[in-house]
């Protein structure tokens, strides 16, 4: 499913974190890298609908998102991950996942049960389904953020920085997981992340930003050696 | 599969011996005084489950819950005086009532939050104090307010038929509290006590889960008040005759949300201890101990004290959390 983003201009005052960009996620799982303070976050949060543009139009599945109110986006299929892990604490492993389902579908108490056990089963959760969120580590608690955006029929998942904290072999357990999300719900993952080799891992197109504006775009191996984004964003001495 | 953790907000074994003593035990034992004592404390721990609730549950920062309950306490005498329905039925309408302008006030004071909605709700507080100082509460006369003109037509609000006397009545308060509990935990249990958790912890991730927010915050704002408001019912049951408005003062207000804090906010037990300090510890020092008036300053520094040890334990485990970070 396509993602089309068309001339999207964020600004705060005099600064503008999104300076007219124009980009089509052609599907699947798709990277969205640059340095810091390129306007990545501020992306995801205009297409969930914290922040509102001056200007732009997203569209997907021939809907324009930007008129939606937030928690309908949500209804609608927008889900995403936040930098900081979100999982309630205060509710189980299940109830954290139930939440999303039962604000976004509808369905009778099995239907409901099954979902949920399918989504935590999908993220590896099904073992600490019953504990409390407070008792649980990070990694734990990344991964049912990754539950809580797959659950049900999301049409597009944004992740940002889904394996910040984790460990190498976590983060190679997390890419799986991240990879078969398009296959899974036929949605479209965009991935925000500093782990190169993460985003390589999972992605095969990858859109760069940089001051806000977009820098190269297409197939991620191509992205990545582009000349324009050795020097903008990764230095030329670390390849 | 790990252990299996459940809300500890209300473990079905206690309740029961609670309940049990309190309808079969507390009534032969204990004298007018103290079962009179024990029936506000009842009434008392309902209005600190709901103020709790709203703080604890979903993050909202209320001062304002003796509003809804001297609502329901004006609406159900004023309806006890001038109808002859059932003493249940008034105590639903004198929620419902509360619950109605609870919501109608909560609307536009859930544009503000954190700290700005405490004082929206401590100035609502303040107008009821207002209100209810001209209005007055009811005491057997005709009329909007109800309020007597001669001392001959002055009259006791009336009890349900069943619950005339102090013990009975007790009984009945202790009922209809533990059904507002119920009703709370129902609630809680479900899908609104999931979205007030979700919502407690970080609006925008509510929001990123598909929960419409205003909805769910004045579902809370109307149960709570609804939950006071049959409280302020069963209180003017229970005094039957003039009511002091001091009851529902902002003074009060302020003392309802330290003794909520000092029980604790996370579990339903939290609003029996609020209950229980508020009423019954009071008595205990200033009946039994020498030097009552000592004990009631001193009583009161306690909840002070309580209430700071409370914010700054608060803040530490927020501080852990990496929340002010």
């Amino acid at each position: 499913m396509k993602v089309e983003v068309n001339d999207i201009r964020v600004q705060f005052g005099g600064v503008m974190p999104l300076d007219g960009v124009t980009v089509t996620f052609p599907g699947g799982t798709c990277g969205l890298i640059g340095p810091n303070g390129a306007g990545k976050t501020t992306f995801f949060n205009v297409l969930s609908g914290y922040v509102t543009p001056v200007n732009g139009s997203v569209r997907c599945d021939g809907v324009e998102l930007l008129t939606m109110p937030d928690y309908k986006r949500a209804r609608w299929g927008v889900r995403r991950t936040f930098q900081t892990e979100q999982a309630i604490e205060g509710l189980s492993v299940f109830d954290n996942v139930l939440t999303v389902y039962e604000h976004t579908a509808k369905g009778s108490r099995a239907e409901k049960k099954k979902a949920v056990d399918e989504a935590l089963e999908f993220c590896g959760l099904l073992g600490v389904r019953d504990q409390l969120v407070r008792t649980l580590p990070a990694k734990e608690r990344r991964f049912i953020e990754m539950a809580r955006a797959v659950v049900g029929s999301p049409k597009v998942v944004l992740l940002d920085e889904p394996a910040a904290g984790l460990p190498d072999e976590e983060t190679n357990e997390l890419s799986v997981i991240i990879r078969s999300i398009p296959e899974r719900s036929d949605a479209t993952v965009i991935l925000v992340d500093h782990d190169m080799a993460l985003v390589q891992a999972c992605c095969e197109w990858s859109a760069v930003l940089d001051f806000g504006r977009l820098l190269a775009s297409g197939p991620t191996g191509d992205v990545l050696r582009d000349p324009k984004v050795l020097s903008a964003y990764l230095g030329e001495d670390e390849l | 599969m790990g252990a299996i953790v459940k809300h500890k907000a209300f473990e079905p074994g206690a309740i029961a011996v609670i309940v049990v003593f309190a309808l079969f035990v507390a009534p032969s034992i204990f004298g007018a005084f103290w079962i009179t004592n024990l029936t506000q404390m009842a009434v008392f721990s309902v209005v600190a489950a709901s103020a709790g609730m709203l703080y604890g549950r979903v993050g909202l920062v209320s001062l304002g819950q003796v509003a809804p309950y001297g609502i329901g306490c004006w609406v159900t005498m004023r309806l006890a005086y001038a109808t002859s329905l059932p003493f249940p039925v008034l105590l639903l309408i004198g929620g419902i009532v509360a619950a109605v302008i609870g919501m109608l006030i909560g609307l536009p004071a859930l544009r503000v939050s954190g700290l700005y909605l405490a004082l929206v709700t401590l100035m609502l507080a303040a107008a009821l104090e207002t209100v209810l100082g001209v209005l007055k509460f009811p005491n057997g006369g005709s009329g909007f307010s109800g309020v007597v003109t001669s001392l001959s037509d002055l009259a006791p609000m009336r009890r349900p038929g069943f619950a005339e006397t102090d013990p009975a009545y007790f009984r009945f308060t202790v009922i209809v509290a533990l059904l507002l509990f119920l009703l709370a935990y129902v609630f809680l249990a479900g899908k609104p006590g999931r979205a007030w958790a979700s919502i407690r912890q970080s609006e925008p991730s509510a929001i990123a889960a598909g929960i419409a927010i205003t909805q769910y915050k004045l579902i809370a704002f109307a149960l709570a008040a609804f939950m006071a408001g049959v409280a302020g019912g069963l209180f003017a049951g229970s005094v039957q005759q003039s009511i002091g408005i001091d009851q529902f003062s902002r003074q009060a207000a302020l003392f309802l949300i330290a003794v909520v804090l000092m029980g604790g906010v996370h579990t339903l037990w939290g609003a029996l201890l609020a209950g229980f300090f508020s009423k019954v510890m009071l008595d205990l020092l200033t009946s039994y101990m020498v030097g009552g008036q000592f004990w009631n300053n001193f009583s009161l520094s306690l909840f002070g004290f309580g209430l700071m040890m409370n914010l700054i334990q608060s803040t530490k485990a927020m501080e852990k959390k990496g929340l002010l970070g």
